[in-house]
């Protein structure tokens, strides 16, 4: 252990510990911009600086670590000062045009120039002059927004192992982009959008769809229908000011009512359906041992690392759908029919915590026969809880109610999917009673719930025992498919989410509120503990249970894994250039 | 992005010795430098190549090419036009010899004339301060420069210096 003193206080840490974490410890928050506790000491802004005695220099705490004795000063006339100037420093070479940015109020940069007492602008300098970069439907760069702090750069590498954004050129010109300065649409991107989530500023934002939404709203001749994803209502709340981990079901249904939407669903009954047919693809894998172990699919910024990065394993693939696509593509056939609207009149909104889903419902695979697509357009939970806001209505307060029948109707398995580990649980769930043909006894399966990153475990089932694994963020994700490529250990199913924690983490998820980071586990924790709790206080916890989806293969499907639900639920992958590096 | 080109055998097996040996990764810079020297410049195409090969991420290899003055994106010219911008040449006027250049061909520093005949570079110190300001021209040097004679010596080139090949 190390003694030292902050600011005159005793303060003992373990050796190794950095100035910023031992100060926490007496609870002092030093400002900080590029420094992040879930990636690498980066040193690039020196917000973060102190005094230490000794040192001519003030230090950047975040990179310097502890030793005996240390005296430390965290704020002087001198250091506040040092900090104010970074902050102009940096504010010089930023557009000035808060009040029409996408970050306005929940900016890190403008959080920091205020809380720094950053009151007038005293330097006039060169500012650097870029167009948006809007080429992928995902993720739009702004470039002249960046204050280079690399945290994309980091987030992208160290935690999803894509390696897409990298520092260009030098000095003055410096630029965050994927190689060759490209577009992003012709990267390796993934569209997962953790940029967006880790920028403290607008120079990574997701490709907003909410004018296409209102226009369609007002649209009298289109039948507008919502659904939202499983990880929205453990998230929506943030938005609100609400608790991470308030759980918002009733509310955001009633708040999508109002927005004008025709039909509420949810994606839910998608999941639901693809735990059915993707039980049924992994037991007849199973029995005739080919093309094991089945990767889920469910998660579109790891389907599209797939196809860059590992196009070798597509096959392993499960050909299933996402629960959104397979919702969508329900909502302009069978639901069309049902209620006699011709599809092209229908609108179909999905609230994805994920950007990725934006990539994805342009898929020229994913389009209907008639070449429409199925989704018409996707909003992240944040462009939502925006919609919300700028409607007028007062969320927290609102009545609750229920999802509209057939397709808002969905098991507790389907609540699961929002966390890294539920999609596993939930086809266990259906594949131990196809597998037995019995009841299941124990219906969760807590070996494979989890927050970390990584996890493998053995799964009893009858007679046989099951190799399971579960990945979120795709780093964790290379290492299962190198042990998988390598055949170092057998696996029979891999359940691969590309953001941290699964979608509860999605790069379309509120930004954090005060007292949490983004990414942080805690938030990510708290997420996932509420899914679970809905999933628990749900009476019909196995997803083939579903009465809708019962009725679903009775009078349309016919049954699991048949020529229309392949037609309809189905999909195919392939490679995509440019091919990764892994 | 196609790799439809082939790289010199030299090169080649120059990669395949660095894969044999520990933290390959790191001797990016020096198969760069070979790429150059031997096509005078790092193509797009050069460098995807490099990056699949040392399996180095193609951003990485990108960051690094962008960030060194010395590695080129562009095919240099056939007359490479290097301006000193040292301290001392500079000072002598440099900068307006630079301008004049760059208004003569129609083209920026580091890029290359579309005919492919000249590209400006800039150099620093030569060590010849006293003969500021000065520009060398495919090895040539030329003193005392003003932005004046200009076009007089771009025509004087053409006559006098071998193109490079």
């Amino acid at each position: 252990m190390v003694h030292l003193k902050i600011d005159g206080n005793t303060v003992t840490v373990p050796e190794g510990t950095t100035i910023l974490h031992a100060a926490e410890q007496i609870g002092i928050h030093i400002p900080r911009l590029c420094y992040h506790p879930d990636l690498s000491v980066e040193g690039a802004c020196r917000i973060c600086i102190v005094e230490v005695e000794n040192n001519s220099n003030f230090l950047p705490s975040c990179a310097t670590k502890v030793h005996e004795n240390m005296q430390v000063q965290t704020n002087s006339p001198e250091i506040r000062r040092a900090r104010r100037d970074l902050i102009e420093l940096i504010l010089d070479n930023h557009p000035r045009e808060c009040q029409t940015c996408e970050r306005d109020g929940n900016c890190e940069l403008q959080n920091l120039a205020y809380t720094l007492g950053v009151r007038e602008r005293l330097f006039e300098g060169r500012r650097k002059k870029y167009k948006i970069e809007k080429s992928s439907p995902s993720v739009i760069r702004d470039t002249e927004k960046c204050i280079l702090c690399r945290r994309c750069v980091r987030v992208c590498s160290e935690i999803q192992g894509v390696y897409n954004l990298s520092q260009l050129y030098r000095g003055f010109d410096t630029v965050v982009a994927p190689a060759y300065n490209a577009p992003m649409e012709e990267s390796v991107c993934i569209a997962c959008g953790q940029c967006i989530n880790v920028c403290p500023v607008a120079a990574f934002i997701e490709n907003n769809s909410t004018e296409q939404v209102w226009q369609a709203l007002a649209d009298p001749k289109k039948h507008v229908i919502v659904q939202i994803a499983p990880s929205i209502r453990a998230a929506i709340g943030e938005g609100f000011n609400q608790l991470p981990g308030t759980s918002m079901t009733g509310q955001t249904v009633t708040a999508l009512r109002r927005l004008g939407f025709d039909a509420v669903f949810d994606t839910n009954f998608g999941a639901d359906l693809t735990i059915v047919e993707e039980a049924n693809e992994l037991v007849n894998r199973l029995e005739s041992g080919e093309k094991l172990p089945l990767l889920t699919s469910c998660s579109s910024g790891w389907i599209k690392f797939l196809e860059h990065f590992y196009p070798e394993l597509i096959p392993f693939a499960s050909t299933c759908k996402s629960p959104m696509s397979m919702l969508s593509t329900l909502l302009k056939t069978y639901y069309a029919e049902l209620v006699k609207i011709d599809p092209k009149d229908i609108h179909v909104v999905a609230v994805m915590p994920c950007v990725a889903k934006k990539f994805e419902i342009q898929r020229p695979e994913l389009a209907s026969p008639h070449g429409y697509p199925y989704t018409d357009s996707v909003l992240t939970t944040r462009e939502l809880v925006w919609m919300i806001k700028a409607y007028g209505i007062d969320f927290v307060h609102l009545p609750e109610q229920e999802f509209d029948a057939p397709l808002g109707f969905s098991t507790g398995a389907a609540d699961i999917f929002g966390t890294t580990g539920g999609v596993m649980e939930a086809a266990l769930r259906t594949a131990a009673e196809k597998l037995t043909g019995q009841p299941i006894k124990e219906i969760n399966f807590t070996q494979v719930r989890q927050v970390k990153g990584l996890k493998e475990a053995s799964v009893k089932i009858g007679d046989t025992s099951l190799n399971v694994a579960v990945a979120n963020g795709l780093t964790n994700a290379k290492t299962i498919l190198e042990k998988v490529k390598n055949k170092e250990k057998e696996f029979h199913l891999i359940e691969l989410m590309a953001c941290p924690g699964g979608c509860i983490g999605g790069g379309g998820q509120p930004y954090p509120p005060e007292g949490y980071y983004v990414l942080d586990p805690e938030i990510i924790k708290l997420r996932a503990q509420a899914l679970y709790k809905i999933d628990e206080a749900k009476s019909v916890r196995l997803s083939h249970e579903n009465k809708f989806i019962k009725k679903l293969y009775q009078d349309y499907l016919k049954y699991p894994g048949s020529e229309v639900a392949h037609k309809l639920l189905h999909t195919s992958y392939s490679p995509r250039e440019p091919k990764g590096i892994k | 992005m196609k790799q439809s080109i082939e790289l010199d055998s030299k090169i080649s097996n120059f990669i395949e010795s660095c894969l044999q040996k520990p933290n390959h990764k790191s001797y990016l810079i020096a198969v760069l430098h070979k790429i150059q020297q031997h096509y005078g410049y790092l193509s797009l195409e050069h460098m995807n190549m490099v990056a699949h090969r040392l399996q180095v991420p193609t951003s990485m290899v990108s960051g690094v090419a962008t960030f060194y003055h010395y590695f080129r994106l562009k095919p240099r010219g056939k007359y490479a036009i290097s301006i000193c911008l040292g301290t001392a040449c500079f000072v002598k006027g440099a900068d307006k010899v630079l301008e004049a250049f760059e208004t003569e061909l129609g083209i920026k520093m580091g890029e290359t004339t579309p005919d492919g005949l000249f590209s400006l570079e800039n150099s620093r110190c030569l060590g010849v301060c006293a003969l500021a300001p000065v520009i060398t021209i495919n090895e040539r040097i030329f003193s005392k420069v003003t932005a004046q004679n200009v076009p007089g010596l771009i025509n004087k080139v053409k006559m006098e210096i071998p193109m490079t090949e």
